[in-house]
């Protein structure tokens, strides 16, 4: 396939660049030279493997053997048909659940301490610094990490609450199905809180010192300020990052399979659609090819298509504020 | 911007509160690495009194992370390397050059900034089988160099169109044929566009747990992501092995991070100003 685009482009390519001097006709070959080594593994390995999966999920298979061509009955059996509704509807409120979370805790901390820094400009890079710091490890790593750090009976969190009197909340915190979830929430937004922080923080250094200045001398106080002056500014800036976490959300599977495993906890309680894919691709029984792929098609669409949808409406009201 | 005395100690306390939030848990990880185990399970939270490595040398040889770490080392680097090349090289003409369908082929790399790669993931494992790449660091290599050729590619181009017309004239007059100015002219000018390209690389390569744990088998080939996870499964009660085995896994990104900084804003820096 790849060679296709790029003798499409060589073909139509001649003749173009001759106004430059160099010979037209060797330009042709040039442009296949460079292009083709990207275009080839870029081709093979990502592009290939996604139009794949729509013709999989379009099938019936059993086991690895192709059968006849079944249109959208694996999307009707992942949506309808018991028990994959079931857990798709699961998977997806954990999904939701997720990303509202992320939205309360991640973004509404990222503002409070990009409004904190704005007011205190000594030290700011000392502490963006700090609270990006988990920014540099993997999803995976950090599971692992607070994994440790909660365990019921040796984990230090637990250790601190007993230590200040409140042994009445240790807890197993990842074994519990009531906070499971919840922890996953949390841990997420301590590692990602850096990016909400320094995105709000850039966007309310744009915002022009001179309003804020006249909204207070006309006696506005310092919260009623932020909502009628900072905020509508930074609006578009919410919507980016409001994109950002639920593109995040909906494709985690790292974090949760290191504080879960690919099970997704205890009752299941932090099962996701990353996991539910995962578990549908390779333990998923006879048809397996045939619904998990019809599990990613789904997904691809309804997060590309949401992104697509809010970007849109970002874009016209920058234009049409 | 008049701040009462007041407002500004509880804003420093409220800011120095959440850094303890953020960097805590990396510390009390840092720490648990230094201390045996007997004092970890009889208090969790203590400082190290009597610090040892030994931990980590549990966790290198016995637990093998020292295999996963050369692993990994060699996947990301092979990869990143692979990467940069062919991005920049299909940057080039894309960026520099007129030709008809060059928008159509901008377009057709750039779609993969929006692709989930990860949703492919069976029809890459029959691939691979029917290839003999299961099982293999190749294969890795393969995938990790291609799912960053999106990023790559538009990165070196915007930085390629925004170098002066006239570089390549000179070059040209001189009889250079197109290879000759690739390598000598446009590869020296590019090079803070390379090195933003090449750190952005790392840490997607780095971190990947996925692909490994599906496309890898034997042990000796796994990554520090699935060789960690598989120290958690196994080690699960010699927890000042993991403590430690989660350090060894973190530290690798981070000197590359400090070492690159320069690097990463240098990148950044000539991207913008132009």
């Amino acid at each position: 396939m790849s060679r296709r685009v790029c003798s499409a482009v060589s073909s139509s390519g001649s003749g173009l660049v001759a106004k430059r001097g160099a010979g037209s006709s060797g330009r042709v070959g040039w442009t296949a030279f460079f292009c083709g080594p990207a275009a080839l593994l870029y081709t093979v390995f990502v592009v290939v493997p996604l139009v794949t999966a729509l013709w999989y999920s379009i099938f019936s298979w059993r086991g690895t053997t192709q059968g006849p061509l079944s249109g959208l009955d694996n999307y009707a059996t992942v949506l309808t048909a018991y028990p994959y509704q079931d857990q798709l509807l699961r998977a997806f409120g954990h999904n939701g659940v997720f990303f509202v979370g992320t939205m309360l805790v991640q973004n509404t901390v990222g503002l409070a301490l990009a409004l904190l820094l704005h007011r205190a400009p000594l030290g700011r890079r000392l502490f963006q610094t700090l609270y990006s710091l988990p920014y540099l490890i993997s999803p995976l790593v950090v599971g692992y990490l607070w994994s440790m750090l909660l365990s019921p009976s040796f984990g230090p969190v637990n250790a601190v609450l007993e230590a200040v009197g409140l042994d009445a909340l240790a807890r197993p915190w990842l074994g519990d199905p009531g906070t499971a979830l919840p922890v996953v929430v949390l841990v997420n937004a301590w590692q990602w809180v850096g990016g909400p922080m320094l995105i709000f923080g850039a966007a309310l250094a744009a915002v022009p010192a001179e309003l804020e200045e006249s909204a207070r001398i006309d006696g506005a106080s310092a919260w009623k300020t932020f909502w009628t002056v900072r905020f509508p500014l930074i609006l578009p800036t919410v919507g980016v990052v409001t994109l950002l976490t639920f593109i995040g959300t909906f494709n985690v599977f790292d974090l949760v399979f290191a504080l879960g495993g690919s099970s997704g906890g205890p009752g299941q309680a932090m099962d996701v659609l990353g996991l539910l894919f995962y578990r549908l691709a390779f333990q998923g029984g006879v048809n397996a090819i045939g619904l998990s792929s019809a599990l990613a098609m789904l997904m691809f669409v309804f997060v590309f298509g949401i992104s697509l949808l809010v970007d849109r409406m970002l874009r016209r009201r920058e234009v049409n504020p | 911007m008049k701040t009462t005395a007041r407002g500004r100690i509880a804003t420093q306390v409220l800011l120095w509160a959440y850094a303890g939030v953020a960097a805590g848990p990396l510390l009390l990880v840092v720490l648990g690495s230094l201390r045996p185990n007997q004092d970890l399970l009889r208090d969790p939270l203590g400082l190290p009194q009597r610090p040892t490595l030994a931990n980590y040398e549990r966790a290198w040889q016995s637990a093998s992370l020292s295999t996963y770490l050369w692993n990994s080392v060699l996947i990301t680097a092979a990869a990143v390397a692979l990467c940069t090349t062919v991005s920049l090289m299909a940057a080039y003409p894309l960026a520099r050059w007129h030709f008809r369908g060059r928008a159509m082929l901008a377009a057709y790399f750039l779609s993969g900034l929006m692709l989930p790669i990860k949703l492919g993931i069976l029809p890459i494992f029959y691939m691979f089988q029917s290839m003999s790449l299961i099982d293999s660091r190749l294969g890795l290599i393969l995938l990790y160099a291609a799912s960053g050729i999106p990023f790559s590619v538009f990165v070196l181009m915007a930085f390629l169109r925004g170098l002066p017309r006239d570089v390549e004239e000179a070059a040209r007059i001189d009889g250079a044929d197109e290879l000759r100015l690739f390598r000598s002219v446009i590869t020296p000018l590019a090079r803070p566009a390379i090195a933003t390209v090449a750190v952005f690389q790392i840490a997607p390569a780095w971190n990947d747990f996925f692909f490994p744990l599906v496309l890898l088998r034997s042990t000796d080939k796994y990554t520090i992501p699935v060789g960690l996870s598989r120290f958690f499964g196994e080690h699960a009660a010699d927890r000042g092995a993991l403590y430690a085995g989660l350090v060894l896994a973190v530290l690798p990104l981070v000197v590359v991070f400090v070492i690159a900084s320069r690097q990463i804003v240098a990148g950044l820096t000539a991207g913008i100003g132009r």
